[in-house]
Protein backbone atom coordinates (compact mmCIF):
# COMPACT_ATOMS: atom_id res chain seq x y z
CA UNK A 1 0.00 0.00 0.00
CA UNK A 2 1.46 3.32 -1.12
CA UNK A 3 2.25 5.75 1.86
CA UNK A 4 -0.37 8.55 1.95
CA UNK A 5 -0.27 12.04 1.20
CA UNK A 6 -0.62 14.01 4.46
CA UNK A 7 -2.43 16.17 2.33
CA UNK A 8 -5.11 14.17 1.43
CA UNK A 9 -8.62 14.77 1.98
CA UNK A 10 -9.23 12.08 4.54
CA UNK A 11 -6.71 13.29 7.35
CA UNK A 12 -8.48 16.42 7.20
CA UNK A 13 -11.77 15.00 8.36
CA UNK A 14 -10.61 14.69 11.72
CA UNK A 15 -7.89 17.38 12.44
CA UNK A 16 -6.48 17.84 16.03
CA UNK A 17 -7.36 21.90 16.50
CA UNK A 18 -11.27 20.09 16.32
CA UNK A 19 -11.26 19.85 20.52
CA UNK A 20 -12.35 23.22 21.96
CA UNK A 21 -10.87 24.37 25.02
CA UNK A 22 -13.13 25.60 27.21
CA UNK A 23 -12.78 29.19 28.15
CA UNK A 24 -11.94 29.77 32.23
CA UNK A 25 -14.57 32.56 33.05
CA UNK A 26 -14.74 33.85 36.47
CA UNK A 27 -16.76 31.47 39.22
CA UNK A 28 -18.06 32.35 42.24
CA UNK A 29 -19.92 31.44 45.47
CA UNK A 30 -23.67 31.53 46.09
CA UNK A 31 -22.99 33.36 49.25
CA UNK A 32 -20.15 33.16 52.03
CA UNK A 33 -18.88 29.70 50.54
CA UNK A 34 -16.08 27.66 51.66
CA UNK A 35 -13.52 28.25 54.10
CA UNK A 36 -9.97 29.38 52.56
CA UNK A 37 -11.21 28.18 48.71
CA UNK A 38 -10.78 30.57 45.75
CA UNK A 39 -12.84 29.29 42.77
CA UNK A 40 -12.08 32.24 40.82
CA UNK A 41 -10.21 30.52 38.20
CA UNK A 42 -11.47 26.84 37.78
CA UNK A 43 -10.79 25.65 34.81
CA UNK A 44 -13.77 23.39 34.27
CA UNK A 45 -17.51 23.67 33.85
CA UNK A 46 -20.12 22.65 36.26
CA UNK A 47 -23.30 21.75 34.31
CA UNK A 48 -26.38 21.38 35.77
CA UNK A 49 -29.73 19.28 35.53
CA UNK A 50 -32.62 19.55 37.59
CA UNK A 51 -36.20 18.01 37.11
CA UNK A 52 -38.28 15.60 39.15
CA UNK A 53 -37.74 11.31 38.75
CA UNK A 54 -39.41 10.78 34.68
CA UNK A 55 -38.80 14.55 33.33
CA UNK A 56 -35.63 12.84 31.64
CA UNK A 57 -32.98 13.86 33.41
CA UNK A 58 -30.47 10.50 32.91
CA UNK A 59 -31.52 10.17 29.72
CA UNK A 60 -30.50 13.36 29.04
CA UNK A 61 -27.08 13.54 30.77
CA UNK A 62 -25.72 10.14 29.60
CA UNK A 63 -26.18 11.90 25.86
CA UNK A 64 -24.52 14.76 27.14
CA UNK A 65 -21.68 12.63 28.61
CA UNK A 66 -21.46 11.00 25.21
CA UNK A 67 -21.47 14.01 23.17
CA UNK A 68 -18.67 15.76 25.73
CA UNK A 69 -16.84 12.79 25.59
CA UNK A 70 -16.50 12.65 22.05
CA UNK A 71 -15.79 16.65 21.47
CA UNK A 72 -12.94 15.65 23.59
CA UNK A 73 -14.06 16.93 27.10
CA UNK A 74 -13.48 14.75 30.09
CA UNK A 75 -16.97 14.72 32.14
CA UNK A 76 -17.63 13.46 36.10
CA UNK A 77 -21.35 12.52 36.87
CA UNK A 78 -22.45 13.66 40.76
CA UNK A 79 -25.79 13.60 41.62
CA UNK A 80 -27.58 13.87 45.62
CA UNK A 81 -26.99 11.31 47.99
CA UNK A 82 -23.64 9.96 46.88
CA UNK A 83 -21.49 11.26 49.43
CA UNK A 84 -19.12 8.89 51.31
CA UNK A 85 -20.19 10.75 54.93
CA UNK A 86 -23.80 9.85 54.95
CA UNK A 87 -25.12 8.30 51.85
CA UNK A 88 -26.00 5.27 54.16
CA UNK A 89 -27.60 7.52 57.11
CA UNK A 90 -29.47 9.21 54.13
CA UNK A 91 -30.78 6.23 52.58
CA UNK A 92 -31.98 4.22 55.86
CA UNK A 93 -33.63 7.60 57.16
CA UNK A 94 -36.02 7.65 53.90
CA UNK A 95 -36.86 3.83 54.28
CA UNK A 96 -38.71 5.40 57.72
CA UNK A 97 -40.10 9.07 58.47
CA UNK A 98 -37.63 9.40 61.25
CA UNK A 99 -36.11 12.96 61.17
CA UNK A 100 -37.65 15.68 61.67
CA UNK A 101 -37.56 18.73 58.80
CA UNK A 102 -34.48 21.11 59.90
CA UNK A 103 -32.92 17.68 60.27
CA UNK A 104 -33.22 16.01 57.06
CA UNK A 105 -32.53 19.62 55.37
CA UNK A 106 -29.48 19.38 57.35
CA UNK A 107 -28.14 16.45 56.45
CA UNK A 108 -28.99 16.66 52.84
CA UNK A 109 -26.95 19.96 52.87
CA UNK A 110 -23.88 18.02 54.94
CA UNK A 111 -24.13 15.40 51.71
CA UNK A 112 -24.14 18.35 49.57
CA UNK A 113 -21.11 19.81 51.08
CA UNK A 114 -19.03 16.34 51.52
CA UNK A 115 -19.44 15.91 47.71
CA UNK A 116 -18.50 19.70 46.66
CA UNK A 117 -15.55 19.58 48.95
CA UNK A 118 -14.29 16.22 47.79
CA UNK A 119 -15.79 15.31 44.24
CA UNK A 120 -16.94 18.54 42.65
CA UNK A 121 -14.24 21.34 43.71
CA UNK A 122 -10.86 18.93 42.65
CA UNK A 123 -12.70 17.66 39.30
CA UNK A 124 -13.63 21.63 38.15
CA UNK A 125 -9.88 22.16 40.02
CA UNK A 126 -8.35 19.79 37.29
CA UNK A 127 -10.77 20.87 33.99
CA UNK A 128 -13.36 18.58 33.58
CA UNK A 129 -17.11 19.05 32.85
CA UNK A 130 -18.88 18.07 35.91
CA UNK A 131 -22.39 17.23 35.15
CA UNK A 132 -24.79 17.47 38.27
CA UNK A 133 -27.77 14.71 38.05
CA UNK A 134 -30.04 17.57 40.58
CA UNK A 135 -27.98 19.73 42.53
CA UNK A 136 -29.22 22.57 45.72
CA UNK A 137 -31.92 23.66 43.81
CA UNK A 138 -33.65 20.30 44.48
CA UNK A 139 -32.93 20.29 47.88
CA UNK A 140 -34.68 23.73 47.79
CA UNK A 141 -37.73 23.16 46.40
CA UNK A 142 -38.20 20.30 48.49
CA UNK A 143 -38.00 22.16 51.70
CA UNK A 144 -39.33 25.07 50.28
CA UNK A 145 -42.48 22.85 49.75
CA UNK A 146 -42.20 22.00 53.27
CA UNK A 147 -42.60 25.23 54.76
CA UNK A 148 -38.87 26.08 55.68
CA UNK A 149 -37.64 29.79 55.31
CA UNK A 150 -36.25 30.63 51.54
CA UNK A 151 -33.68 33.38 53.63
CA UNK A 152 -32.58 30.22 55.80
CA UNK A 153 -31.76 28.25 52.47
CA UNK A 154 -29.84 30.83 50.53
CA UNK A 155 -27.68 30.99 53.77
CA UNK A 156 -27.43 27.30 54.10
CA UNK A 157 -26.57 27.02 50.41
CA UNK A 158 -24.44 29.90 50.10
CA UNK A 159 -21.64 27.22 50.40
CA UNK A 160 -22.31 26.17 46.93
CA UNK A 161 -20.53 27.16 43.48
CA UNK A 162 -23.01 28.97 41.21
CA UNK A 163 -22.77 25.95 38.31
CA UNK A 164 -21.45 27.44 34.62
CA UNK A 165 -25.43 26.33 33.74
CA UNK A 166 -28.65 25.32 35.23
CA UNK A 167 -31.42 23.19 33.37
CA UNK A 168 -34.82 22.64 34.99
CA UNK A 169 -36.21 19.92 33.27
CA UNK A 170 -39.79 21.22 33.06
CA UNK A 171 -42.51 18.53 33.17
CA UNK A 172 -46.86 18.91 33.99
CA UNK A 173 -47.26 16.66 36.61
CA UNK A 174 -50.47 14.83 34.74
CA UNK A 175 -47.43 13.93 32.19
CA UNK A 176 -44.92 13.17 34.42
CA UNK A 177 -47.08 10.23 36.35
CA UNK A 178 -47.59 8.99 32.63
CA UNK A 179 -43.24 8.69 32.07
CA UNK A 180 -43.28 7.46 35.84
CA UNK A 181 -45.49 4.15 35.07
CA UNK A 182 -43.57 3.83 31.31
CA UNK A 183 -40.71 2.76 33.72
CA UNK A 184 -42.15 1.79 37.27
CA UNK A 185 -44.39 -0.14 38.38
CA UNK A 186 -45.33 1.60 41.39
CA UNK A 187 -44.79 5.85 42.32
CA UNK A 188 -42.25 6.96 44.89
CA UNK A 189 -43.62 7.76 48.56
CA UNK A 190 -41.05 10.59 49.16
CA UNK A 191 -41.69 11.38 45.19
CA UNK A 192 -45.59 11.99 45.90
CA UNK A 193 -44.94 14.06 48.82
CA UNK A 194 -46.65 11.56 51.10
CA UNK A 195 -44.78 13.29 54.20
CA UNK A 196 -46.55 16.78 53.47
CA UNK A 197 -50.18 14.72 54.19
CA UNK A 198 -51.37 16.53 50.72
CA UNK A 199 -54.13 13.10 50.46
CA UNK A 200 -54.30 9.84 51.32
CA UNK A 201 -54.24 8.83 48.06
CA UNK A 202 -50.95 8.40 46.40
CA UNK A 203 -51.51 9.08 42.55
CA UNK A 204 -53.74 12.25 43.93
CA UNK A 205 -50.90 13.24 46.43
CA UNK A 206 -48.18 12.85 43.59
CA UNK A 207 -50.17 14.95 41.44
CA UNK A 208 -50.47 17.82 44.26
CA UNK A 209 -46.81 17.62 45.43
CA UNK A 210 -45.49 17.83 42.04
CA UNK A 211 -47.22 20.81 41.11
CA UNK A 212 -46.31 22.08 43.93
CA UNK A 213 -42.43 21.53 43.37
CA UNK A 214 -42.76 22.80 40.03
CA UNK A 215 -44.21 26.24 41.27
CA UNK A 216 -41.15 26.30 43.66
CA UNK A 217 -38.98 25.78 40.80
CA UNK A 218 -40.16 28.39 39.11
CA UNK A 219 -39.76 30.86 42.42
CA UNK A 220 -36.27 29.46 42.39
CA UNK A 221 -35.83 30.31 38.83
CA UNK A 222 -37.21 34.18 39.59
CA UNK A 223 -34.42 34.17 42.71
CA UNK A 224 -30.98 32.26 40.77
CA UNK A 225 -31.82 32.27 37.26
CA UNK A 226 -31.66 29.39 35.05
CA UNK A 227 -33.24 28.09 31.88
CA UNK A 228 -36.13 25.98 31.96
CA UNK A 229 -36.58 23.57 29.12
CA UNK A 230 -39.85 22.31 27.95
CA UNK A 231 -38.51 18.26 29.26
CA UNK A 232 -42.14 17.15 27.12
CA UNK A 233 -40.72 17.42 23.94
CA UNK A 234 -39.23 14.64 21.63
CA UNK A 235 -35.69 13.44 24.08
CA UNK A 236 -33.37 14.41 20.63
CA UNK A 237 -35.42 18.02 20.35
CA UNK A 238 -34.50 18.32 24.30
CA UNK A 239 -31.08 17.24 23.74
CA UNK A 240 -30.57 19.53 20.82
CA UNK A 241 -31.55 22.98 22.79
CA UNK A 242 -29.17 21.68 25.99
CA UNK A 243 -25.98 21.26 23.36
CA UNK A 244 -26.36 24.39 21.88
CA UNK A 245 -26.73 26.31 25.00
CA UNK A 246 -23.88 24.30 26.98
CA UNK A 247 -21.27 24.77 23.62
CA UNK A 248 -22.17 28.64 23.98
CA UNK A 249 -21.14 27.99 27.67
CA UNK A 250 -18.01 26.48 26.71
CA UNK A 251 -16.38 29.51 24.84
CA UNK A 252 -17.32 31.31 27.80
CA UNK A 253 -20.59 33.13 26.22
CA UNK B 1 -33.66 33.70 65.80
CA UNK B 2 -32.82 36.91 68.08
CA UNK B 3 -35.96 35.89 70.35
CA UNK B 4 -35.88 33.29 73.28
CA UNK B 5 -38.42 30.60 74.71
CA UNK B 6 -39.92 32.90 76.68
CA UNK B 7 -40.24 35.71 74.25
CA UNK B 8 -41.59 33.72 71.83
CA UNK B 9 -44.33 32.53 73.96
CA UNK B 10 -42.74 28.97 75.04
CA UNK B 11 -44.71 27.63 78.03
CA UNK B 12 -41.00 26.20 79.43
CA UNK B 13 -37.95 27.96 80.12
CA UNK B 14 -34.06 26.99 78.90
CA UNK B 15 -31.41 27.21 80.84
CA UNK B 16 -28.04 26.74 79.14
CA UNK B 17 -24.34 26.71 80.38
CA UNK B 18 -21.13 27.40 78.58
CA UNK B 19 -17.85 27.42 79.00
CA UNK B 20 -14.47 25.66 78.15
CA UNK B 21 -13.40 22.09 79.06
CA UNK B 22 -12.28 21.99 82.53
CA UNK B 23 -14.71 24.86 83.55
CA UNK B 24 -16.31 23.49 86.11
CA UNK B 25 -20.02 23.99 83.94
CA UNK B 26 -20.84 20.68 84.06
CA UNK B 27 -20.64 20.31 87.67
CA UNK B 28 -22.70 23.73 88.09
CA UNK B 29 -25.27 22.29 85.92
CA UNK B 30 -25.67 19.07 87.51
CA UNK B 31 -25.94 21.05 91.33
CA UNK B 32 -28.53 23.01 89.66
CA UNK B 33 -30.54 19.90 88.53
CA UNK B 34 -30.35 18.61 92.10
CA UNK B 35 -31.87 21.58 93.55
CA UNK B 36 -34.87 22.14 90.45
CA UNK B 37 -35.85 18.86 91.12
CA UNK B 38 -35.53 18.91 95.42
CA UNK B 39 -37.91 22.39 94.69
CA UNK B 40 -40.56 20.10 93.46
CA UNK B 41 -40.04 21.74 89.82
CA UNK B 42 -40.83 20.10 86.53
CA UNK B 43 -37.46 19.88 85.63
CA UNK B 44 -35.35 18.07 82.46
CA UNK B 45 -31.89 17.80 82.00
CA UNK B 46 -31.03 17.52 78.20
CA UNK B 47 -28.58 14.50 78.04
CA UNK B 48 -27.65 15.04 74.24
CA UNK B 49 -28.62 11.93 73.13
CA UNK B 50 -29.04 11.89 68.82
CA UNK B 51 -30.82 9.66 66.98
CA UNK B 52 -28.83 6.66 65.78
CA UNK B 53 -28.51 8.20 62.12
CA UNK B 54 -26.90 10.83 62.76
CA UNK B 55 -24.30 10.03 65.22
CA UNK B 56 -23.42 7.02 62.93
CA UNK B 57 -22.36 9.61 60.12
CA UNK B 58 -20.69 11.80 63.10
CA UNK B 59 -18.93 8.84 64.22
CA UNK B 60 -17.77 7.67 60.84
CA UNK B 61 -16.32 11.07 60.35
CA UNK B 62 -14.52 11.36 62.40
CA UNK B 63 -13.25 8.56 63.10
CA UNK B 64 -12.08 8.40 59.38
CA UNK B 65 -11.26 11.82 58.91
CA UNK B 66 -13.48 12.53 56.72
CA UNK B 67 -14.50 15.95 58.19
CA UNK B 68 -13.41 19.57 56.59
CA UNK B 69 -14.78 22.42 58.45
CA UNK B 70 -17.93 23.15 56.39
CA UNK B 71 -19.04 19.42 57.03
CA UNK B 72 -17.81 19.18 60.62
CA UNK B 73 -20.07 22.60 61.20
CA UNK B 74 -22.95 20.96 58.98
CA UNK B 75 -23.18 17.40 60.75
CA UNK B 76 -23.22 19.07 63.69
CA UNK B 77 -25.74 20.92 63.16
CA UNK B 78 -27.84 18.51 62.05
CA UNK B 79 -27.18 16.51 65.18
CA UNK B 80 -28.29 19.67 66.95
CA UNK B 81 -31.36 20.34 64.94
CA UNK B 82 -32.31 16.73 65.41
CA UNK B 83 -32.44 17.16 69.39
CA UNK B 84 -33.58 20.39 69.32
CA UNK B 85 -37.18 19.26 67.52
CA UNK B 86 -37.27 15.53 68.64
CA UNK B 87 -36.72 16.59 72.49
CA UNK B 88 -36.12 20.36 73.29
CA UNK B 89 -39.35 21.89 71.55
CA UNK B 90 -41.67 19.05 72.79
CA UNK B 91 -40.68 19.69 76.40
CA UNK B 92 -40.91 23.58 76.39
CA UNK B 93 -44.09 23.35 75.08
CA UNK B 94 -44.68 21.24 77.68
CA UNK B 95 -43.66 23.56 80.16
CA UNK B 96 -41.02 22.42 81.44
CA UNK B 97 -37.16 24.13 83.03
CA UNK B 98 -34.96 22.75 80.50
CA UNK B 99 -31.23 22.18 81.58
CA UNK B 100 -28.28 22.29 78.64
CA UNK B 101 -24.81 21.53 78.97
CA UNK B 102 -24.15 23.87 76.07
CA UNK B 103 -25.88 25.08 73.49
CA UNK B 104 -25.61 26.99 70.06
CA UNK B 105 -22.77 29.17 71.71
CA UNK B 106 -20.44 25.89 71.37
CA UNK B 107 -20.79 25.77 67.68
CA UNK B 108 -20.47 29.57 67.22
CA UNK B 109 -17.58 29.30 68.80
CA UNK B 110 -16.11 26.33 67.77
CA UNK B 111 -16.86 26.72 63.69
CA UNK B 112 -15.78 29.93 63.72
CA UNK B 113 -12.39 29.23 65.64
CA UNK B 114 -11.84 26.23 62.63
CA UNK B 115 -13.14 29.32 59.84
CA UNK B 116 -16.54 28.77 59.35
CA UNK B 117 -17.75 32.66 58.26
CA UNK B 118 -19.75 33.83 61.57
CA UNK B 119 -22.73 34.85 59.66
CA UNK B 120 -23.20 31.81 57.79
CA UNK B 121 -22.99 29.81 61.34
CA UNK B 122 -25.45 32.11 63.21
CA UNK B 123 -27.43 31.57 60.14
CA UNK B 124 -27.35 27.60 59.96
CA UNK B 125 -28.76 27.71 63.84
CA UNK B 126 -30.82 30.81 63.04
CA UNK B 127 -34.53 27.74 63.63
CA UNK B 128 -33.38 27.83 67.10
CA UNK B 129 -34.90 29.91 69.69
CA UNK B 130 -32.18 31.22 72.55
CA UNK B 131 -32.23 30.12 76.00
CA UNK B 132 -33.86 32.58 78.84
CA UNK B 133 -30.74 31.99 80.65
CA UNK B 134 -27.29 31.50 79.51
CA UNK B 135 -24.32 30.68 82.32
CA UNK B 136 -20.58 30.96 81.00
CA UNK B 137 -18.44 29.68 83.39
CA UNK B 138 -15.28 32.05 83.08
CA UNK B 139 -12.30 30.38 84.21
CA UNK B 140 -8.59 31.33 83.14
CA UNK B 141 -7.37 29.31 80.74
CA UNK B 142 -4.38 27.71 82.42
CA UNK B 143 -6.98 26.51 84.60
CA UNK B 144 -9.07 24.60 82.76
CA UNK B 145 -6.22 23.36 80.46
CA UNK B 146 -4.79 22.49 83.82
CA UNK B 147 -8.10 20.34 84.72
CA UNK B 148 -8.11 18.65 81.61
CA UNK B 149 -4.53 17.87 80.62
CA UNK B 150 -2.92 17.17 84.12
CA UNK B 151 -4.77 13.51 84.01
CA UNK B 152 -3.11 13.07 80.27
CA UNK B 153 -5.85 12.08 78.85
CA UNK B 154 -6.37 10.74 75.57
CA UNK B 155 -7.39 13.70 73.50
CA UNK B 156 -9.26 12.90 70.36
CA UNK B 157 -8.31 14.13 67.05
CA UNK B 158 -11.33 16.78 66.49
CA UNK B 159 -11.18 17.60 70.44
CA UNK B 160 -7.55 18.86 70.24
CA UNK B 161 -7.98 21.05 67.10
CA UNK B 162 -5.61 18.24 65.39
CA UNK B 163 -7.43 19.15 61.93
CA UNK B 164 -6.56 22.74 62.53
CA UNK B 165 -2.46 21.93 62.05
CA UNK B 166 -2.08 24.11 65.09
CA UNK B 167 0.74 21.94 66.60
CA UNK B 168 1.75 18.70 65.55
CA UNK B 169 1.48 17.59 69.65
CA UNK B 170 -2.03 17.17 70.62
CA UNK B 171 -1.90 18.53 74.06
CA UNK B 172 0.43 21.93 72.28
CA UNK B 173 -2.52 21.94 69.75
CA UNK B 174 -5.62 21.79 72.20
CA UNK B 175 -3.70 24.48 74.64
CA UNK B 176 -4.22 26.94 71.42
CA UNK B 177 -7.14 25.58 69.96
CA UNK B 178 -9.02 26.29 73.47
CA UNK B 179 -7.30 29.85 73.73
CA UNK B 180 -8.73 30.68 70.26
CA UNK B 181 -12.50 29.23 71.63
CA UNK B 182 -12.27 31.09 74.63
CA UNK B 183 -11.57 34.56 72.55
CA UNK B 184 -14.93 33.66 70.56
CA UNK B 185 -16.85 33.10 74.03
CA UNK B 186 -15.58 36.24 75.59
CA UNK B 187 -16.70 38.30 72.07
CA UNK B 188 -19.81 36.77 72.13
CA UNK B 189 -20.52 37.42 75.67
CA UNK B 190 -22.31 40.65 75.23
CA UNK B 191 -24.26 40.36 72.10
CA UNK B 192 -26.19 37.07 73.46
CA UNK B 193 -26.57 38.67 77.11
CA UNK B 194 -24.08 35.97 79.05
CA UNK B 195 -24.51 35.41 82.70
CA UNK B 196 -20.64 35.47 83.37
CA UNK B 197 -19.21 33.53 86.36
CA UNK B 198 -15.91 33.59 88.15
CA UNK B 199 -15.30 29.66 87.46
CA UNK B 200 -12.45 30.28 89.57
CA UNK B 201 -13.71 30.63 92.90
CA UNK B 202 -15.36 27.66 94.91
CA UNK B 203 -17.96 25.41 93.95
CA UNK B 204 -20.52 26.23 96.63
CA UNK B 205 -19.93 30.38 96.20
CA UNK B 206 -20.47 29.61 91.69
CA UNK B 207 -23.38 27.42 92.94
CA UNK B 208 -25.71 29.84 95.52
CA UNK B 209 -25.21 32.61 93.48
CA UNK B 210 -26.59 30.34 90.20
CA UNK B 211 -29.58 29.69 92.39
CA UNK B 212 -29.82 32.63 93.42
CA UNK B 213 -30.02 34.30 89.76
CA UNK B 214 -32.34 31.61 88.58
CA UNK B 215 -34.75 32.24 90.77
CA UNK B 216 -34.71 35.93 90.25
CA UNK B 217 -35.06 34.99 86.28
CA UNK B 218 -37.58 32.53 86.64
CA UNK B 219 -40.49 32.13 88.12
CA UNK B 220 -39.93 28.82 89.83
CA UNK B 221 -43.52 28.41 91.22
CA UNK B 222 -44.99 28.26 87.85
CA UNK B 223 -43.11 25.17 87.07
CA UNK B 224 -43.90 23.29 90.36
CA UNK B 225 -44.61 19.75 89.14
CA UNK B 226 -48.10 19.17 91.10
CA UNK B 227 -49.35 22.18 89.76
CA UNK B 228 -51.85 21.58 87.17
CA UNK B 229 -50.50 23.51 83.83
Amino acid sequence: MPAKNPRSPRRKEIPAANVIVPRVTAKRFLGHGLPGEDVHKLAGKLIVVEGADGSGRSTQISQLVRWLEGAGHATLQVGLKRSTLVREELEQAQQGNILSRTTLSLFYATDFADQLENAILPALRAGFIVLADRYIYTLMARDLVRGVDPAWLRNLYGIALVPDAVFYLDVAPAHLVQRVFAKSPALDYWESGMDLGLSRDLFDSFLKYQALMREAFRQLQRDYGFHIVDGERDPVAVSDELKEKIAAVLVGK
Amino acid sequence: MTKTFSELGFPGRLIAVEGLDGSGKSTQVHLLLKWLEQQGCRVFFSEWNSSALVKSATSKGKKQNLLTPTTFSLIHATDFADRYERQLVPLLRAGYVVLCDRYIFTAFARDVVRGCPPDWVRGLYSFAALPDLTFFFRADLEVSLARILDNRPVLKHHEAGMDMNLSSDPYESFRIFQGRIFEQYLAMSTEFRFTIMDANQRIEEQQGLVRKLVSARIDLKRFAANKPR
